[in-house]
């Protein structure tokens, strides 16, 4: 049986990774989870310089979800590189690094830096919904997404996901721009924008007012999502949005995912990342699909 | 690095000890022999409608047992759905997490106000020096036998119908108290006028804070605080409530 796919010439064991924000560079998971057991880990997002985020309260439940206004907090790429990298060079996975910027500048800057790290693909954060700057500011026009994909591949020496938001009129204009301008994987979707109001207290639940819906409560606008661009681009696509099981899993794959990662289930089971690899090789027995790439966009 | 663990947890007993507020005990496995006075635990929902954990205060740790004893709120339908746990039901818990109160032989005062005055008991327990517990509470009184033997206790109502009237401050005050030392735990208003207490009478103190939380270990940064130092992860200011806190040093802390 096999399990692994391929990711613009990088193999993955299997197709089963971490969606960035939800888990860190994988240090604190890594007491609950095996990370050699996973496809690769996506790292949070990392720009030029350390941001500090939103204020708080930075995160909300909701119906079979969550909202977040993190605001991409993080420790800016000198640490990151560091620290971060050579952590996760201790374990048998692959590594992508999600990078983030207010400027197009600032996302050349950080993968400039990350050209000669060993780390195998880079991810980029066009689609966060949390920062004033940057974010999705360029993932909702396709001329902008065209024209930063293209900038981003002149520095990079590592495969380039493009990271879409679901925040649009059609993701399949802004897929077939980053295909356009030279993007060698999709990742979609990220969050979609949200709001929750504290009736008790007459209050925004979040400082920043809107947040990035994510969790269960998504996952099918995730798929039909996947599933339309599978048909509009020829590049591979990392499927995410609510996955938390097996099942989500292979459905995001059916509907034309090479790869999935999973988000917020990290929080309802910090496990459940090497369940769902687990769960994938049952279905693949009980339903004797000898390679995995046979359920890639397989829905009739 | 502090060992953490996921474990299916059984209900020992559960009872409504005042109203809305309820006391669990847990058989674990390996958390209550590994936990300390002023970490918490996160308890999943069996509902997958609710996916974020509820952190919850650890009130008391038999670690012979390997049980532990939480207090808790109910404030939705997390809480909510605990609170109908029974005897021989079980629930997925992580734990031990966050750092805990460090245990110092010096005259000390235990604040609680309401909901957190839950961690102070093991906190008594454990700590071996002249405690003065001062415990606010909104109206009905609850968690009082249990510092019974440990030390002096005074109580502050909001309605007055027991102690002092008025918060935990105005119970010291009245009662002429002083300390060396102060460990904290209760709503943010409380704990920012301690903090200035503290300041201004040059007493150690240590404050357990509260944010909203997601993974409650460390990955998702949605419950940082504002910190004095430079933190550990991003190096901005910016805590961890659920990995370098829930402790903080007053002083550390901004509100």
């Amino acid at each position: 049986m096999n399990m692994e796919v391929n990711l613009a010439g990088v193999t993955l064991k299997n197709p089963v990774m971490t969606a960035s924000g939800t888990f860190g560079s994988g240090e604190e998971f890594s007491e609950f989870v095996d990370l050699n057991k996973l496809g690769a880990v996506v790292t949070k997002g990392v720009a030029n310089v350390p941001w500090e985020g939103n204020p708080t309260p930075r995160i909300a439940e909701t119906y079979g979800g969550m909202l977040n206004a993190v605001g991409l907090q993080n420790p800016g790429i000198d640490l990151f590189v560091q620290r971060d990298i050579p952590f996760l060079k201790k374990y048998d996975t692959k590594i992508i690094v999600n990078v983030c910027g207010r400027t197009t500048e600032d996302y050349c800057e950080v993968v400039e830096r990350l050209a000669d790290q060993p780390v195998d693909m880079l991810e980029i954060n066009i689609s966060c919904p949390n920062v004033k700057e940057g974010g999705i500011a360029f993932g909702q026009n396709p001329k902008a997404v065209e024209a930063i994909t293209k900038e981003v591949k002149k520095y990079a020496k590592q495969p380039v996901i493009m990271k879409l938001s679901p925040n649009v009129t059609d993701i399949t204009e802004m897929a077939k721009a980053a295909e356009a301008g030279g993007a060698d994987v999709l990742s979609l979707i990220n969050t979609l924008t949200g709001m929750k109001i504290d009736i008790n207290r007459r209050t925004f639940a979040l400082a920043n007012k809107t947040g990035g819906l994510s969790g269960s409560a998504i996952h099918p606008v995730a798929v039909r999502m996947v599933y339309q661009t599978a048909q509009a681009v020829k590049v591979p696509i990392i499927g995410m949005g609510g996955i938390a099981t097996a099942e989500d899993a292979i459905e995001m794959i059916l509907a034309g995912a090479t790869a999935v990662s999973v988000g917020t289930a990290n929080f309802h089971n910090p496990m459940v990342t090497e369940e769902i690899v687990n769960g994938i090789r049952d279905y693949m027995e009980r339903y004797q699909v000898a390679d995995i790439k046979e359920l890639i966009g397989a829905v009739k | 690095m502090a060992e953490k663990f996921k474990e299916q947890a059984v209900v020992i007993r559960q009872e409504e000890i005042s109203y809305g507020i309820y006391s669990m005990w847990l058989k674990t496995e390996q958390i209550a022999g590994k936990a300390k006075p002023g970490q918490f635990i996160s308890l999943y929902c069996h509902d997958g409608s609710r996916m974020l954990p509820r952190p919850i205060s650890i009130c008391e740790i038999d670690a012979k047992d390997n049980a532990l004893r939480i207090v808790y709120r109910v404030a939705g339908k997390g809480t909510e759905e605990f609170s109908g746990l029974s005897t021989g039901d079980s629930i997925e818990i992580v734990g031990p997490l966050g750092n805990g109160f460090p245990l110092k032989e010096k005259k000390a005062f235990l604040i609680g106000g309401g909901i957190g005055i839950p961690p102070m008991v093991e906190l008594a327990k454990q700590l071996n020096c002249e405690k003065q517990m001062v415990l606010g509470y909104r109206d009905t009184l609850f968690l009082q036998e249990e510092f019974k033997g440990l030390g002096s206790m005074y109580v502050a109502t909001e309605d007055g119908s027991y102690g002092t009237e008025g918060n935990v401050l105005d119970a010291i005050k009245e009662n002429g108290l002083d300390a060396e030392i102060i460990y904290a735990c209760g709503p943010t208003p409380m704990l920012k006028a301690i903090k200035e207490y503290a300041i201004a009478n040059g007493i150690e103190c240590w404050l357990s804070l509260e944010e909203k939380m997601a993974c409650g270990i460390g990955a998702c940064l949605a419950c940082v605080c504002k910190s004095k130092e430079k933190d550990s992860h991003s190096n901005v200011n910016n805590k961890r409530v659920c990995k370098e806190g829930p402790v903080f040093r007053a002083e550390e802390v901004e509100f």
